[in-house]
């Protein structure tokens, strides 16, 4: 056996010697973080497929598609605001991912109090985006806008509409809940003794916090894909 | 263990990841039940995927004995036909096939083949399982339910999938059938992510991605294509189940049924097909790459040689397994899309031949000069090669488009899949367990019972699907429970006979081969440690079967690939890959 780092290879060898590399591709990735990655990169696709699915149905359909600033304008003080409410909303949550940053931050630095504060209003936020969303499928439902059919037009917007805003907002959902364990633990102290979790007996520790902030990094980022091919388009 | 103790010379590099006790078993339900011991879990899926596969069995002896005698069958109409189909179909394909080699061979070899004490997270890989279970509970419901289950064949195209002219359309069949997969899906997911984060993220020391064993990179790709290809599934499956319950329409245009016009409208079939076949062309690699990765090291091992082309073999597979992702509309030939969408889908579909045929060519050069030793493994290993390469062959007619059209949805379709997709995976599967029974249980399996099991099943399997491609050849459409006999040949019906008779016996030497793990169980010769003297890194464990935690107090090391057979000048014909070894004479790295 040889001294390794003179046989290192160059250009795209090197790269893919890199990749094979002995124990670990990702040299600084933990096993949760590698893990949330690739469940991310799954997920890309369960959104990416929803969207072009909805591109296909929009462009394919033969009835008129409703238009996105009549439908989700927001009748406030005497005047109909187009995107009113949607542009609150997407205030919210990217506010949230601003304050799941700054939790991850604290976290790094066993910032017991800060972190938890932090993830505690990112979660509140996460919750206010979903309470606002129920708001407006309430609104749309209350004018007739059904999975089956609405009155502006072709049937396939209330059905792409509730099902992939629908899809978001339990990804949300679910976030806020994984939100509110993680900040309790936080809160406990419990990344600090190294507790074990009574349900599947792992112990937990800070990096919980980042990786729950890769998950809603991407939620939010998401959100933004929707925003635009919903109700920009 | 300490790295410390290791030569700073050696050039093994000092342990990157904590050696973790993985989590022990606190009594009854955490230790039979909900287990979190990979090797338990990859049991928990085989048999749960052997006992549905056995549903789909019986099924596919009840659709041959309705094709071989038509009209003698009275309990089987047509409807109970379709259903027999769609059900073989899916069972065979997702609750089998991907379930045992992915949720079975994966748990079980990945950890021992990189050198883990387990997953890297054995909760959810026990929940995966769960899922599984539950999504296997619910197929298999729907054939209690009202209207039995989905009669829409496999690919349960709408619009018909959910109409009330297809059995179970609108009732509890497609329903179950759509939950049972989203539940799939659920579950795949949770022990994908856990065999690609472990492959990626826990190997061993010196166990670098080019060390291992080609089983692992057939399993790792087809992870990676299958946490990318089931997303389409997935969609789908909630669009139709929305278009079924709640009355939307993604994938249903205007009807008329019965006289009556349907509350449907606007919606496109076509993009249901397209959804369903991107996630379903890749899922034929899912279960053939594991395949692939299996049968190279079946053949090393017994063969006493090290694999012609490792690398090729390795980018061979990365390669397929790219590839695979643009080839999907070459099963909608005759769907109605824009023809110079068949122009691209052939191409992709025929440069896949190229990366499959180099796989071909050095398995056979693998074994060129080999010391072949007929065994049970390598008698299913030549049976693959050959099923796969006929399988293969008859691919190249129907991925032209103007030789499919021609061919779409008669029986040669049926034979050329069956052969490909059918029988090559399963001779692997049979391989593969009579290779790593011993290591499962410490016994060997009665090699005179596999004789009987393996030529039956050969000799069989040819029996039935050969023929067949001439049946589909003279026209005969697929999934007619019935053919008037104005329109085929008389050949055909004797040649249906001559299919089903064949296809019963092949059934029943599959039984013969439980009852010979049943029986080896017990009496089976004792196998010792290494039985196969193969130099892979799983047959190196301190007890056989490997314990709890796999490797005893210490991690194993690794020095080599895992093909050091027959290497000149070594003391004995293979060099396990955690052998130091005293030479770098002996090193035939690639």
């Amino acid at each position: 056996m040889t001294d390794v780092s003179s046989m290192r290879p160059g250009g795209l060898r090197g790269l893919a010697a890199d990749w094979a590399s002995d124990q670990r591709s990702f040299k600084t990735a933990s096993w949760g973080k590698a893990m949330m990655w690739i469940f991310l990169l799954s997920d890309t696709f369960v959104f990416a497929i929803f969207l072009i699915s909805y591109m296909s149905a929009r462009s394919s359909t033969e009835a008129e598609w409703p238009n996105a600033s009549e439908v989700f304008s927001l009748h406030l003080g005497g005047a109909d605001l187009p995107l009113a409410l949607i542009a609150i909303m997407t205030f919210v949550l990217i506010s949230s991912s601003g304050t799941m940053a700054m939790a991850v931050n604290f976290a790094y630095a066993r910032d017991r109090r800060r972190t938890a504060a932090l993830i505690f209003a990112t979660a509140a936020m996460g919750a206010l985006f979903v309470g606002m969303q129920a708001f407006e499928w309430s609104k749309l439902i209350h004018e007739g806008v059904r999975p089956w059919g609405n009155p502006f037009g072709a049937e396939q917007f209330g059905a792409t509409f509730f099902m992939i805003t629908g899809f978001h907002g339990t990804h949300v959902s679910f976030g806020v809940i994984f939100l509110l364990i993680v900040g309790n633990k936080v809160r406990k102290g419990e990344f600090d003794s190294g507790r074990r979790s009574w349900l599947c007996r792992e112990k937990g520790d800070y990096e919980a916090v980042e990786i729950m902030g890769l998950y809603w990094h991407f939620v939010d980022l998401v959100w933004v894909f929707i925003f635009a091919f919903f109700y920009l388009w | 263990m300490s790295s410390t103790s290791e030569d700073p010379d050696s050039g093994i590099p000092p342990a990157e990841v904590p050696d973790l006790p993985p989590p022990h078993a606190h009594g009854f339900w955490s230790r039979w039940v909900f287990s979190q011991d990979a090797k338990y879990i990859a049991l928990q899926y085989s048999g749960t995927a052997i006992a549905i596969g056995l549903v789909a069995l019986v099924l596919s002896w009840l659709i041959r004995m309705q094709l071989g005698f038509p009209g003698v069958f009275h309990f089987i109409s047509a409807e109970a036909y379709y259903q027999f189909i769609t059900m073989h179909g899916m069972i065979m394909v997702v609750y089998l096939l991907t379930a045992i080699f992915l949720g079975g061979f994966g748990n079980y070899l990945i950890p021992l083949m990189v050198g883990a004490r387990d997953m890297v997270f054995p909760f959810v890989n026990m929940l995966s399982f769960w899922m599984y279970f539950a999504a296997v509970v619910v197929l298999a419901a729907s054939f209690f339910a009202p209207g039995g289950p989905t009669g829409a064949g496999w690919t349960l195209y709408p619009p018909q999938a959910i109409l009330s002219g297809t059995p179970g359309g609108t009732q509890w069949g497609i329903v179950l059938m759509l939950v049972s997969l989203i539940l799939f899906i659920i579950g795949f997911t949770m022990g994908g992510l856990n065999y690609a984060v472990t492959v990626l993220q826990a190997r061993t020391r010196g166990m670098t991605l080019m060390r291992m064993p080609l089983t692992i990179w057939g399993i790792f790709t087809a992870t990676v294509m299958a946490l990318l290809a089931f997303p389409a599934l997935f969609v789908a499956a909630v669009m139709m189940l929305f278009d079924r319950l709640l009355g939307t329409s993604f994938f249903m245009p205007a009807l008329v049924e019965m006289g009556e016009h349907l509350s449907y409208g606007g919606g496109s079939p076509i993009v249901f097909q397209h959804l369903f076949w991107f996630f379903g062309h890749p899922e034929v690699y899912i279960v053939a790459l594991p395949a692939f990765g299996i049968v190279s090291d079946l053949i090393a091992v017994h063969a006493r040689k090290n694999i012609f082309g490792y690398r090729m073999m390795v980018w061979a597979i990365v390669i397929i397994g790219a590839l695979s992702f643009i080839v999907w509309a070459h099963h909608m030939y005759v769907s109605g899309m824009h023809p110079y969408f068949g122009f691209f889908f052939a191409t992709t579909t025929l440069i896949i031949a190229v990366p499959t045929a180099i796989k071909v060519y050095n398995w056979v050069l693998t074994l060129h000069r080999g010391d072949i030793h007929l065994t049970l493994p390598m008698l299913f290993s030549l049976g693959f090669i050959v099923t796969f390469l006929n399988g293969g062959l008859t691919g190249l007619f129907l991925g032209n488009v103007v030789v499919d059209v021609p061919l779409s949805d008669t029986m040669f379709v049926v034979a050329h899949f069956h052969m490909v997709m059918g029988v090559a995976p399963i001779m692997v599967i049979y391989g593969a367990i009579y290779h790593w029974f011993p290591l499962i249980t410490g016994r060997m399996l009665s090699h005179g019972m596999g004789l009987v099991h393996f030529w039956v099943t050969f000799i069989g399997a040819y029996a039935i699907f050969f023929p067949m491609h001439y049946v589909g050849l003279v026209g005969v459409p697929r999934r007619y429970p019935e053919i008037e006999a104005a329109f085929v040949p008389d050949s055909v019906a004797t040649l249906n006979a001559f299919i089903t008779v064949a296809a019963l016996i092949v059934g029943a030497a599959q039984l013969l081969f439980l009852f010979n793990i049943a029986w080896s169980l017990r009496f089976g010769r004792r196998s010792g440690l290494n039985p196969w003297r193969a130099a892979s890194l799983e047959w190196q464990t301190p007890d056989m079967p490997p314990r709890h935690g796999n490797w005893g107090e210490a991690l194993p090391v690794v020095h080599r690939w895992a093909y050091d057979y027959s290497v000149p000048g070594a003391p004995r014909d293979y060099i396990a890959q955690d052998d130091p070894g005293p030479a770098a004479a002996w090193r035939h790295e690639p």
